[in-house]
C-alpha cells in the first residue's frame, strides 16, 4: 500500500506461509469441509432451486429493502421490542453503551456477531470500562489471544490444540501441556457457565429477520446465544439492514441452505426465533447500515449485501485456505470479504480484490449466487481508476499495457523472457520477484506458438 | 434528520427497481415423503441424538429411570410424567435457579426428517432456558408428526403468535478446536427423542 500503513494481503500472507506446514494443515482442514458441504448438498435433486429461490428471495428484499425494514421495524414494535437505528458504527456502539450504562453494570456476555466485530465494538466498551466475553467457543478462544476471528464461522481455525491448551492453561487454569479438545471445551463450559448465570445483560448477533412478523433468527451449534439470551434481564441483538426477509416461510429456504454450506450439516443444533421478550425482559434491536446502503447504490456490487455469512467462498478458495483469514486484515475476510471491505474503505482495502486467482470456486459454491468473482474483478477495475493501487502494480500494469499493445514489442518481449529463464534462471528466481515467494517460475517453452506455427504450419 | 430517516431514505434512493417475491411453493413438492420414521431415525442419529421408538408413557418412564440416576433434578412439562419429574414447582424458579437440571422431558408437535430437527415453543419449554440450560434433554414427539422437509415444517407452524420458538437439531456440539467434534458445548450433554406411535 502507497499511502496507508497497515499491511497489505501480500505482506501479511507471507507472515502466514513461514510455517509450510501450518499452511498445509489449515489448506487441508479447509477442503475438508468443502467436502462435507458438497456431500450435504449433492443428497438434493432440488438444491440449484434452492440457491436460486434463495437468490431471488434477496434480491426482491433489497429491491424493497425500505419497506421491508419499517414493517420488520413496526411489527418488532408491536411485538414488545425496542427498535434503535444507526448509522455507522460509532451510533451502534453508542446505543449499546447506552443500554448497558441504563442498566448500571459493567459487563456483558455476547454470541457470535461479525457486525459487533465490523464496528469494534469490544474495544469501545472495554475503553468505556465495559467488560465482555465472547461466549462461542472459538471467539473465546481468539480473545483470550487478543486476536480478531480468522473465519466468520470457525474463528479459530489458524490454531493448533496445543496453543489453544496454552492460552486455557494461561487464563483457565488448565494444567499445562493439556490439548484434548475434550477437555478444553469441557473447561470453556463451566467456565462460560458461570458468565451466562452472572451476566444481566447479553448481546447476539442475527442470522434472519423477517418483516411480517418481527422476530429475528439465531442459529448457533454451542447453545451459546440461548444461554445468553434467555438467563439475562436485557437481549440486544445487533443486525445490518441486509439481514431483513419478507416472511417466514423463507427461513425455510435459508434455514437449508445456510448450514449445509457452512459445514455440510443438515441444520444448526438451534434455530431460535425470537419475537417477544419473556415478561420482565427486555429485547432491544439495533439495525446497522454502515456503508450497506451505499453497496446498494452500487449497481455491480450490490448482490454482496445477500450473503448470509455461511463462509462456504471462504472454505473454498485457494488463496484464502492458503492465506489464512488474518491476511485480509478486515472482520469478514476470504472472497465475500473482499468485495465488501473497499465500499466501506476503497483505500484501506485496495490490496483486497487482487487477493484472487479469479478461478469461480466462490460464485460456484455460494448459496445465494452471488457472483463474488465477477465483483472482485470489477473492483479490480474501480480500484485502479481511482488510483488506490500501489506504485508497483501501477508500473507493472503500464507496462503490459506497453507490451501487450504492439504485437513487435510482445515478440521481442517474449522471446527475452524464454532466455533469460533459460540461460540466467537466478534473473527471475530470487526474492525481487514476488510471484516466486511460495512458487516456483514455470519451465519456459523452448518456443512460443507464434514460432511453432510458423515453422509447422506458416509454410503451407 | 435522525438515524431511522437517514438510513430510510438512503435506501430508497439507492435500492434498485423492484423485483418479484419468488414463489416457494415448487419447493414444497421435493423431499421424500414416505417412510419419515426411518428417515428421521437416520438423521437424528447421525447428528448426535438417541432415538427410541415408543408406544406408551410408561415407556418413556422406564427408559428415563434407566438411564438418569435417581436424585438429580428432573423437569417436565407433561403432566402424566409427575411421578417422576417436577412438572409445576420449577415455574415459579427464575431461569438462573434450573441452572442445576439434570434432564428436562418436554413434548414438541412438529420433527422434520431431512434434518434430524424439533420444533419447540416457549408454552413447550416451561421456561425459555429449559431445552438450554439443562445437561440432558429428552422431547417426546408423535411418530405422525414428522415432516419431510423445512417447506413442510413452516406450513405447520405458519405465523403463530408465541413469543419465542426453536428448531432444536441433537445435543450441544461444538468443532471449535481443529474440527474436532465435542458434544456438550454450552447446552445439553445429550438429546434422547421419544418417537411416540399411538
Amino acid at each position: 500500500m502507497s499511502t496507508t500503513s497497515t499491511k497489505d494481503h501480500a505482506e501479511l500472507a507471507g507472515q502466514f506461509n513461514a510455517d509450510e506446514q501450518r499452511v498445509d494443515w489449515h489448506d487441508e482442514t479447509l477442503w475438508w469441509i468443502r467436502q462435507k458441504r458438497d456431500k450435504a448438498v449433492n443428497q438434493f435433486p432440488e438444491w440449484e432451486l434452492l440457491r436460486e429461490t434463495g437468490s431471488k428471495i434477496k434480491e426482491h428484499t433489497l429491491s424493497n429493502l425500505g419497506n421491508y425494514l419499517e414493517s420488520f421495524e413496526a411489527n418488532a414494535l408491536a411485538n414488545g421490542v425496542t427498535v434503535h437505528w444507526a448509522a455507522g458504527a460509532k451510533e451502534h456502539n453508542e446505543i449499546v453503551h447506552q443500554i448497558i450504562k441504563k442498566h448500571g453494570v459493567n459487563r456483558m456476555v455476547k454470541s457470535k456477531s461479525m457486525l459487533t466485530e465490523e464496528c469494534h465494538l469490544n474495544e469501545y466498551l472495554a475503553e468505556n470500562g465495559i467488560e465482555v466475553i465472547d461466549s462461542d467457543l472459538g471467539e473465546r478462544i481468539v480473545q483470550l489471544a487478543k486476536e480478531p476471528p480468522s473465519h466468520i464461522v470457525l474463528p479459530c481455525i489458524h490454531k493448533k490444540k496445543e496453543e489453544i491448551g496454552d492460552l486455557f492453561h494461561e487464563h483457565l487454569g488448565t494444567p499445562a501441556g493439556v490439548s484434548d479438545p475434550q477437555i478444553l471445551t469441557e473447561t470453556a463450559r463451566q467456565h462460560l457457565r458461570e458468565v451466562f448465570l452472572t451476566r444481566k445483560i447479553a448481546l447476539t448477533g442475527v442470522n434472519f429477520a423477517v418483516a411480517e412478523t418481527g422476530e429475528f433468527v439465531v442459529c448457533t451449534n454451542e447453545g451459546n446465544a440461548d444461554m445468553g439470551a434467555h438467563l439475562s434481564e436485557v437481549h440486544i441483538a445487533s443486525m445490518g439492514i441486509e439481514k431483513i426477509i419478507p416472511k417466514r416461510e423463507h427461513l425455510g429456504v435459508f434455514l437449508r441452505l445456510l448450514t449445509r454450506s457452512a459445514t455440510g450439516q443438515p441444520i444448526t443444533t438451534y434455530s431460535s426465533h425470537y419475537k417477544k421478550p419473556r415478561p420482565g425482559q427486555e429485547i432491544h434491536i439495533v439495525i446497522v447500515d454502515n456503508g450497506r446502503s451505499v453497496q446498494l447504490g452500487r449497481k455491480d456490487f450490490r448482490n454482496s449485501l445477500k450473503c448470509i455469512r455461511c463462509g462456504a467462498c471462504m472454505n473454498t478458495c485457494p488463496v484464502y485456505r492458503r492465506s489464512g483469514g488474518h491476511s485480509y486484515h478486515n472482520a469478514i475476510s476470504g472472497p465475500i470479504g473482499s468485495i465488501l471491505a473497499p465500499n466501506l474503505d476503497m483505500e484501506k482495502y485496495a490490496d483486497l480484490p487482487f487477493a484472487s486467482t479469479l478461478c469461480g470456486s466462490c460464485s460456484n459454491v455460494c448459496p445465494v449466487k452471488i457472483d463474488i468473482h465477477d465483483q472482485l474483478y470489477k473492483w479490480r477495475q474501480v480500484i485502479v481508476k481511482a488510483g488506490y493501487t500501489t506504485k508497483a502494480k501501477s508500473a507493472g500494469m503500464k507496462m503490459m499495457q506497453w507490451t501487450l499493445s504492439s504485437p513487435g514489442i510482445y515478440h521481442v518481449a517474449g522471446k527475452a523472457g524464454r532466455i533469460v529463464m533459460k540461460y540466467a534462471p537466478f534473473a527471475v528466481n530470487n526474492g525481487l520477484n514476488p510471484w516466486y515467494k511460495q512458487r516456483d517460475m514455470p519451465k519456459p517453452p523452448a518456443e512460443s506458438f507464434d514460432e511453432w506455427y510458423k515453422k509447422n504450419r506458416g509454410k503451407k | 434528520m435522525s438515524s431511522r430517516g437517514k438510513i430510510l431514505s438512503a435506501i430508497r434512493a439507492n435500492q434498485p427497481a423492484l423485483t418479484t417475491m419468488p414463489d416457494v411453493e415448487s419447493l414444497k413438492a421435493y423431499g421424500n415423503k414416505e417412510n419419515l420414521l426411518t428417515q428421521y431415525t437416520t438423521v437424528a442419529t447421525n447428528i448426535g441424538a438417541k432415538v427410541y421408538e415408543v408406544k406408551s408413557l410408561d415407556e418413556v418412564k422406564t427408559i428415563i429411570q434407566n438411564n438418569f440416576g435417581a436424585g438429580k433434578r428432573i423437569i417436565s412439562t407433561i403432566a402424566e410424567l409427575s411421578d417422576i419429574a417436577d412438572t409445576k414447582e420449577y415455574l415459579g424458579s427464575l431461569p438462573v435457579q434450573l441452572a442445576d437440571v439434570e434432564l428436562a422431558v418436554l413434548q414438541s408437535d412438529l420433527a422434520v426428517a431431512e434434518n434430524g430437527a424439533i420444533w419447540i415453543t416457549e408454552d413447550q419449554m416451561g421456561q425459555r432456558v429449559l431445552p438450554f440450560i439443562t445437561q440432558h434433554l429428552a422431547v417426546l414427539v408423535k411418530a405422525k408428526n414428522i415432516v419431510a422437509t423445512m417447506h413442510d415444517a413452516y406450513n405447520i407452524i405458519g405465523i403463530s403468535t408465541q413469543g419465542f420458538g426453536a428448531f432444536i437439531a441433537g445435543p450441544s456440539k461444538t468443532a471449535d478446536i481443529e474440527q474436532s467434534l465435542v458434544i456438550g458445548a454450552h447446552g445439553p450433554r445429550s438429546m434422547s427423542l421419544f418417537l411416540l406411535d399411538d
